[in-house]
């Protein structure tokens, strides 16, 4: 496709580099002088533009790159671990599931619409950039407290931004989490979940590329927005930072959808050798990937490039996050095939260069050379931090005046947690996605402990789950993230699948303070000793630090995606029960209120200690749950998370309209400890529960612990309405 | 049977809708890029789901003036079976194959939900598997679904029983609003009643193991009515 040539205005010049300027790019002065001897001369503008958003924390994860190496990787079914665009994992049947988690945080507090909807964007690219068809969507949010002025604008616009994009390029969304905390109120999280299937012998990765092939871009054109996104994600919040906005890149639904098919089209061909999309630092590191994986280099030459704006200069170019852009290397002698298949999809492309030996990545544009950086440092020489850690005291243990029930026992106690923003229905949230478009979903929002979506012609599912709870992590980062993985595995396996691999999204404030990387570093050990001891390695991630406004950081956020199999999605145990089944306890009964939903709504207390995970039992119990729902034993399950037993037993009953009569001791701790490694199941068979197990009672009736079930629905459906709508 | 689904770009329900299709006759539809032109003779045209054009300008405008639009009009003037769904219907009442508007929901939020469906007057092109009455649990999931036609056009239409949908209640008992659309309307058939067009999407709700097949009937009868 022609482009009309380009003109520089006569008058421009690139700004002088100094270390000063190389500071307000993000660079340390030991940073800049190790540019210097990088390149035995000072860099110009667009190279230490190159140089700052490669070396950023948000590209180059330099806190947290020597301890994420501690994270299991492998299993036999892992087909590619971390290092990609995202994980793979072997499904079977000649598939592969391929996922990955990404947080767009700090976009979306500025814009929440635009930033929430190109995290989506983004997510989808990384999984279908590697031949998948993405069939699910999932997203973890996090927003301050409800009286917050902000809360209300940022739910309504980043739910608007999520629904918007994935409805319209076609991908359901069939599950997440949102929570609500004070310590999110100036820097929301918004965490967002591809998960695509592929054939194993169609996979594309960003390695591969060698001398001689042409360098292809094609979708949306190049624009100044963007500019400088990643470096923005490397530093804290200040008040008033919503002045960034130029930076928050802008949404196209549609081109995506064109540029998946299209993408999808090509990869039936021959024609591709590696590709990348274009996501954070935009062509500068989709093009250092490709050129460092392939150990060659690359000569682009700029004035190819589809542009929206006049008179761009490389460094714009270079540093844009224009949204769906793709670099492809394609065989020589094949771009006629490609394009055929870009403009049957009326997208834009380009051939902007071609690969050589000599490892530089060289730009020429307007007839000079404006960049000529060696490959190898750019990514070899990446700054790493082994950063100073302080360790967390114990937590106290939970002051018992804090077990007590308030007035009213039980019932009312119930009937204030499904109602607390934690526990309350998201329903106002998830009517707004469209979880069925595809026509696989089993389980979407709502409807079980995980999502479950069938592969296309089969009986087989994938089942997903979103999990973290902050407040156990902040209280016991070590044990928090253990407690994250341990319930991703949990909630995979109370529908009855086998929990194969996690991707996680570790959310943190600022690492350069020792409390902060503290918690890291305890929390990736919990994760790694959880993900080891239950066959769960991790196959990719995404890190986001500097999460803070005004000094004050989040609390630790973990997110672990997981991703597990069902064999026949007929069997799969969701939270409806049926009249007169039995309701029993499995894994042992609870007590532990430490950190409990309990301690916090009833008694104002978020202290003590978390509940500990006891990995030999989880895997244990969830292994005979699993074999019990396979065997037809169990024809509801629900994990105990949040609230404990009676809030999952009335999350079960409302799944039915149905009531339970139920028995059991008044006490705070048996029906609302958060004791982990529990299942609540129905059965019609008691006999064959092949665990020991407390009966908890029977399904029937029209209440739960003396509330009506249709009374626990509308307390539990109307909170965030009336909230959204003001009241 | 054949049948043909018509893919534009952004459509994005072809494949729940061929796959309802290919369950109900057992013959997967032919899913034809909006370039080509050539429909050969179907026994049955359908306008999938989805967000064309990305629904950019009003849904469906820019796509009933694609190319493939015209031999579409004529063939279904000329009595071939359309059913339009969603983003579908949505390009039918911009092609002025059936008369009224869709305008954003009332609500002005993207709505995926269950509803329930009432038929209202039976059309022996797709409505053979049901009965006048009749109620469908089926998801909508749309943002401008919102019907609206002028008074004397509401009259015509329940006067000449066009009016194929309404949303109702579980029992059927009572109307109700999901969208704002006028009466509730839900779905509405062309004067010969061989055009139906409708919000909800009946192909999502037609697979025992995904737990709602309410609408396989629906299909079932629509397909004896019009293989040939």
């Amino acid at each position: 496709m022609a482009h009309a040539a380009h003109k520089l205005p006569e008058t421009f010049r690139e700004p002088a580099v100094s270390v000063e300027l190389a500071a307000e790019f993000g660079l340390k002065a030991d940073e800049y002088a190790n540019i210097l001897k990088i390149l035995g001369r000072e860099p110009t503008y667009t190279e230490l533009g190159i140089f700052s958003v490669m070396w950023s924390e948000h590209c180059s994860y330099k806190s947290s790159r020597a301890h994420l190496s501690k994270l299991p990787t492998k299993a036999p079914w892992v087909i590619q671990g971390p290092g990609e665009g995202a994980g793979v994992i072997d499904i079977g049947d000649g598939q592969a599931a391929i996922f990955k988690m990404e947080s767009h945080n700090h976009p979306s507090y500025i814009e929440p619409y635009q930033g929430a909807a190109t995290g989506v964007g983004g997510i989808l690219r990384d999984v279908f950039t590697m031949g998948a068809r993405p069939v699910a969507n999932l997203n973890a949010l996090r927003f301050g407290d409800p009286s917050h002025p902000k809360t209300r604008q940022l739910v309504a616009g980043v739910v608007k931004g999520i629904g918007d994009y994935g409805n319209s390029v076609g991908v359901p969304t069939v599950g997440g989490e949102t929570n609500f905390h004070a310590a999110y109120n100036g820097n929301i999280l918004v965490n967002a979940m591809t998960v695509g299937v592929a054939d194993t012998d169609k996979i594309f990765y960003s390695r591969g590329a060698s001398v001689g092939q042409p360098v292809v871009y094609v979708g949306s054109k190049t624009g100044r927005d963007g500019i400088h996104g990643a470096t923005m994600s490397s530093a804290e919040f200040t008040e008033g930072d919503e002045d960034q906005r130029p930076t928050v890149q802008v949404g196209d639904p549609f081109t995506e959808k064109l540029l998946l098919e299209a993408c999808l089209e090509l990869m039936k061909t021959d024609c591709i050798v590696s590709l990348q999309d274009m996501g954070a630092a935009g062509l500068t590191s989709s093009s250092v990937e490709i050129a460092a994986k392939g150990e060659i280099g690359l000569v682009m030459d700029l004035d190819k490039v589809p542009m929206r704006e006049s008179a761009m200069v490389p460094y714009e170019i270079m540093l844009s996050e224009s949204q769906e852009r793709m670099l492809v290397i394609l065989k020589p002698g094949r771009e006629e095939e490609a394009n055929r298949i870009f403009e049957k999809w009326d997208l834009d492309y380009a051939t902007i260069g071609h690969t050589v030996e000599r490892r530089y990545l060289t730009l020429n544009m307007y007839g000079r050379t404006w960049c000529d950086i060696p490959v190898p440092p750019l990514v070899d020489e990446a700054p790493k931090y082994l950063r100073p850690t302080a360790k967390q005291a114990k937590p106290a243990a939970l002051d018992s005046q804090h077990t007590a029930l308030p007035a009213g026992g039980l019932g009312a106690a119930l009937k204030k947690l499904i109602a607390c923003p934690d526990v309350a229905s998201k329903k106002w949230i998830y009517e707004q996605y469209d979880p069925l478009v595809r026509g696989e979903t089993k389980a979407g929002p709502g409807a079980a402990d995980a999502a479950i979506v069938r592969l296309d012609g089969k009986q087989k599912a994938l089942v997903m789950s979103s999990d973290c709870t902050p407040r156990y992590v902040q209280a016991n980062p070590w044990m928090g993230a253990m407690q994250a993985v341990a319930e991703s595995w949990r909630n995979i396996t109370a529908v009855g699948g086998k929990p194969l691999a996690i991707t996680n999204n570790l959310n943190f404030g600022n690492p350069e303070k020792p409390e902060i990387m503290g918690q890291f570093v305890d929390a990736i050990e919990g994760m790694a000793q959880a993900c080891k001891a239950l066959d769960y390695p991790v196959v990719s991630g995404n890190v986001s630090l500097y999460n803070e406004t005004n000094g004050k950081a989040i609390l630790p956020t973990p997110v672990i995606g997981g991703v597990g199999l069902i064999d026949d999605a007929r069997k799969a145990a969701l939270l409806a029960f049926k009249p007169g089944q039995t309701l029993m306890l499995v894994g042992g009964e609870c007590k532990h209120l430490g950190q409990s939903l309990f301690a916090r709504e009833i008694h104002g207390a978020e202290t003590g200690d978390v509940p500990p995970v006891d990995l030999a039992h989880e895997r244990k119990t969830g292994d005979a749950i699993r074999q019990m729902i396979d065997a037809g034993t169990i024809k509801a399950c629900h994990d105990v998370s949040d609230g404990g037993v009676l809030v999952a037993v009335a999350e079960m009953a409302m799944a039915a309209n149905l009531g339970a009569d139920l028995q059991g001791p008044e006490d705070a701790g048996f029906w609302f400890g958060e004791d982990q490694g529990r299942y609540v199941i129905a059965t019609d068979n008691p006999e064959a529960v092949i665990l020991p197990a407390v009966t908890l009672g029977l399904t029937g009736g029209d209440s739960v612990m003396g509330v009506k079930v249709s009374d626990l629905r509308d307390l539990n459906q109307s909170w965030l309405p009336n909230y959204m709508a003001g009241k | 049977m054949k049948s043909v689904v018509v893919v534009f770009p952004g459509s994005n329900r072809e494949k729940d809708m061929a796959d309802a299709i290919e369950r109900a006759s057992g013959h997967r539809p032919r899913l034809l890029w909006h370039k080509e032109t050539d429909l050969g003779k179907p026994d049955l045209m359908v306008l999938p789901g989805g967000f064309s054009y990305g629904d950019y300008l009003r849904c469906g405008a820019i796509a009933a003036h694609s190319p493939v639009m015209k031999e579409v009009i004529r063939l279904a003037q000329a009595g071939t079976p359309l059913l339009a769904v969603c983003n579908g219907f949505q390009m039918l009442v911009e092609t002025r194959l059936v008369p009224g508007a869709l305008l954003r929901n009332a609500s002005l939020k993207f709505i995926c939900k269950s509803v329930n469906l009432r038929l209202e007057a039976e059309s022996p092109t797709f409505t053979g598997g049901m009965k006048k009455g009749d109620i469908i649990d089926v998801p909508v999931a749309h943002g401008e679904g919102n019907y609206v036609v002028s008074d004397d056009t509401l009259k015509a239409l329940n006067d000449n029983g066009q009016v194929a949908f309404r949303y109702c209640n579980a029992d059927g008992s009572a109307d109700m609003d999901i969208n704002g659309s006028v009466d509730c309307i839900a779905g509405v058939y062309n004067e010969t009643k061989t055009i139906l067009g409708m919000m909800p999407h009946p192909e999502d709700a037609t697979d025992a193991t995904l737990g709602n097949d309410s609408a396989r009937k629906f299909f079932e009868g629509m397909v004896k009515a019009v293989a040939r």
